[in-house]
């Protein structure tokens, strides 16, 4: 078998439904085997969407996602997608095309030393040099892209591997001596959290991405009700536990709520899990929860104690963990606590001015009720993004997409298309920026050939909205370079044959939504919002989280 | 604080980037690094010295460096009983004034001269890093014109 086939045949052993891709000189080998195997393959018209798009597809389904590109420039535009795919530790196999081995190192045409390039950005990364290494390393790449801590694992392919021949033998098991992720908690360690659960007073849960990845969302809300403890997510934790739930405070943070930010700053013990005290959930660190004792529970013993002292670490998979914990706590003496965050939560709702504009706050709103919250949300990054976190309500794990830990613009269509891909029976909204949207505003004609009926929320206020925030708030009104220029998204869509639809009054809303979501097709609303809106509550960069501005009811 | 850790990796190309690329990308402060095949050729041992300024960074060094795929374990060697060489090589002017007192100071030391040339001498030194920077010190005054040396290496009593 050639090195070509080999990579077909290992692909449909480990099950590889679905890739995707774009083809180009040194993958032609791999192209052409293709070309007969039964995996469907989803031309991209950018390598970067490829990437996020088999992110997104990870992400709705927890498979590993699978995207291929050439060598040189496909392979850097995917590194955008792969860096994004690394910061929210999400599983998925890259694969790139590389030039010969013989002329690897000297500058060949479309050379770049990608493995090289990549190496901060994956958990890990394979040149194939010889093709009887071939299927081991791509057993070894799901294995290590899909366990512990997932995370994008690359592997680039010499082209002359790709023509070399060799037996096929796909390795059953993977034994890496050097890789032994920790599932299970240590004992001694889930007694003293116990305990320290069993003295707090004012106890809160600090959900993240971990709750998702493990499946704990069942554990998450009975440690919850049955400790009596509130329950706050991070953005990437959104669905891991039903905001619909009394417990639930919504997400913390620079953009949280006010009664989440509050609660965490007063409480007595934050159970930590499988969220990594990121900055923008912290604010400045120092002054960040000053009376909490901190248990935290993650399957990276790294992201333990790197920004925060923890007092009890757990190392493990939280679903496991969580499990044995609910088995030995007992209820939390939270009720005048609870009272306390009740009445926060009563006095500082989220709000807006619901006046007669298109406020995007309210185009969440309604896209939540016409959904029925069951729609798949993917975000694009800024003011979109956090709007989308905010007044949409999660209440089911895999249903929030967006790229969290990089912030990358652009992500949110691709990711779209992944979504769609891996949930054709679910509604899938992708939720954009004017700005962010034209980022890889070409893959309307990736949606549209495979018949995807995505549909795209342009909350469209002419600016980069969030950046212009940022300038209004903090650089004196001076709006350098984030006022857009933009070009008519309707008839853009409508050229990919899409459909495009223009809402600019609030009354037209409801019933624009309503359309797109009866037609078959992809769909653009452009969404002339008010341009000047801005997100609050906000924590200024470097303030401690409870000191926040705006949108304090 | 200095620490002097010590890392098994698999002996594979690209191994050795991993790492300094990972130091270099946390800002991590590394003073020696150290790289051979150990008595399993499929294995390598890295003896690393870092500077850490207080335990937290200490942590994330061996957390991070564990999490390197290639990385089979990570001992830190602190506060363990161990032997540590490094081995010195340096060009010192030699003159026939100070002949006398470099030879004094290589005796002591357990350094060695290697070959004397007209205005220089070759003197190599294997010793603990304690030493052999003890002799540095002595030597400098002379005037050191090439100085060269290996970083530390250690094995655990």
């Amino acid at each position: 078998m050639t090195g070509a086939e080999i990579f077909v045949q290992s692909l449909i052993k480990e099950n590889v439904e679905v890739m995707f891709g774009y083809p180009g000189g040194v993958v032609l080998p791999i192209f052409d085997k293709l070309y007969d195997a039964k995996i469907r393959f989803i031309l991209t018209r950018h390598e970067q969407a490829a990437a996020h798009a088999a992110d997104g597809y990870a992400r709705v389904t927890g498979k590993t996602g699978v995207c291929l590109a050439t060598s040189g420039p496909g392979a850097t535009n995917l590194i955008t997608g792969i860096a994004t795919a690394y910061m929210d530790s999400i599983p998925m196999v890259a694969f790139t095309g590389q030039v010969k081995t013989t002329l690897i190192g000297n500058d060949a045409f479309q050379e770049a030393d990608v493995t090289g390039i990549t190496r901060p950005i994956t958990k890990h990364n394979y040149l194939v040099k010889d093709v009887k290494h071939l299927a081991c390393i791509i057993k070894e790449a799901f294995h290590i892209a899909s366990t512990g801590r997932p995370g994008p694992v690359l592997i680039d392919l010499p082209v002359d591997v790709q023509n070399a021949e060799h037996d096929f033998v796909y390795p059953e098991t993977c034994r890496i001596r050097s890789y032994n992720p920790t599932y299970f908690g240590h004992p001694g360690q889930i007694k003293k959290a116990v305990k320290l659960i069993a003295k707090s007073k004012r106890p809160i849960i600090y959900a993240g991405g971990g709750i998702i990845i493990s499946g704990a969302n069942n554990e998450l809300k009975e440690l919850s009700e049955k400790i009596n403890a509130p329950v706050t997510t991070t953005l990437m934790g959104l669905g891991g536990f039903d905001q619909r739930n009394n417990l639930s405070l919504g997400m913390l943070g620079m953009h949280g709520t006010a009664y989440a930010n509050y609660a965490i700053m007063e409480s007595d013990l934050i159970i930590a899990v499988g969220a990594r005290f990121d900055d923008r959930v912290t604010g400045r660190i120092d002054a960040f929860a000053p009376h909490a004792k901190i248990i935290h529970i993650d399957i990276d013993p790294s992201s333990i104690s790197k920004n925060v002292k923890v007092d009890v670490p757990i190392v493990g998979d939280a679903k496991n963990i969580l499990s044995e914990l609910n088995k030995l706590v007992n209820p939390c003496e939270s009720k005048d606590w609870l009272k306390q965050v009740f009445d926060w939560k009563e006095k500082h709702p989220l709000s807006y001015k619901n006046d007669d504009k298109i406020r995007p706050q309210f185009v969440l709103e309604k896209i939540y009720e016409l959904t029925k919250g069951d729609a798949i949300i993917t975000t694009e990054v800024g003011q979109n993004q956090m709007w989308a976190a905010q007044w949409y309500k999660y209440s089911l794990p895999r249903t929030f997409i967006s790229s969290g830990g990089l912030g990358t613009m652009g992500y949110g269509f691709p990711a779209a298309i992944g979504a769609q891909i891996g949930r054709p029976d679910k509604l899938v909204f992708d939720i954009a920026g004017d700005g962010s949207i034209q980022m890889n505003i070409q893959e309307l004609a990736t949606a549209v050939n495979n018949r995807l009926p995505v549909k795209i929320a342009i909350l469209n206020n002419g600016y980069l909205g969030m950046v212009r925030q940022w300038q209004q708030l903090f650089y004196h009104r001076r709006y350098s370079q984030t006022k857009l220029i933009n070009p008519d998204f309707v008839k853009l869509a409508e050229s990919y044959g899409a459909v495009g639809i223009r809402v600019s009054k609030k009354e037209e809303v409801a019933a624009a939504i309503k359309k797109a979501i009866s037609i078959d097709n992809t769909v653009l609303i452009d969404f002339i919002v008010e341009p000047e809106e801005n997100v609050f509550p906000m924590v200024p960069a470097g303030e401690a989280i409870n000191r926040m501005m705006g949108g304090m009811a | 604080m200095k620490h002097t850790i010590q890392a098994l990796v698999e002996n594979r190309f690209g191994v050795l980037a991993r790492i300094s690329g990972l130091f270099s990308a946390r800002g991590f402060n590394i003073i020696s690094l150290a790289v051979g095949e150990t008595e399993d050729p499929s294995v390598s041992r890295m003896t690393l010295l870092v500077d850490a300024k207080d335990e937290r960074i200490l942590d994330q060094i061996k957390k991070q460096l564990n999490k390197l795929i290639d990385v089979i374990t990570v001992v830190d060697l602190t506060g363990k009983d161990f032997f540590d060489r490094e081995l010195m090589l340096f060009k010192v002017n030699f003159t026939k004034e100070n002949k006398k007192d470099i030879d004094k100071l290589a005796k002591e030391f357990g350094a060695k001269i290697l070959e004397t040339k007209d205005s220089y001498a070759v003197i190599e030194i294997c010793s603990d890093q304690h030493t052999a920077l003890n002799f540095l010190k002595e030597i400098k005054p002379f005037g050191i014109k090439e100085l060269v040396r290996t970083g530390r290496i250690a094995i655990i009593k």
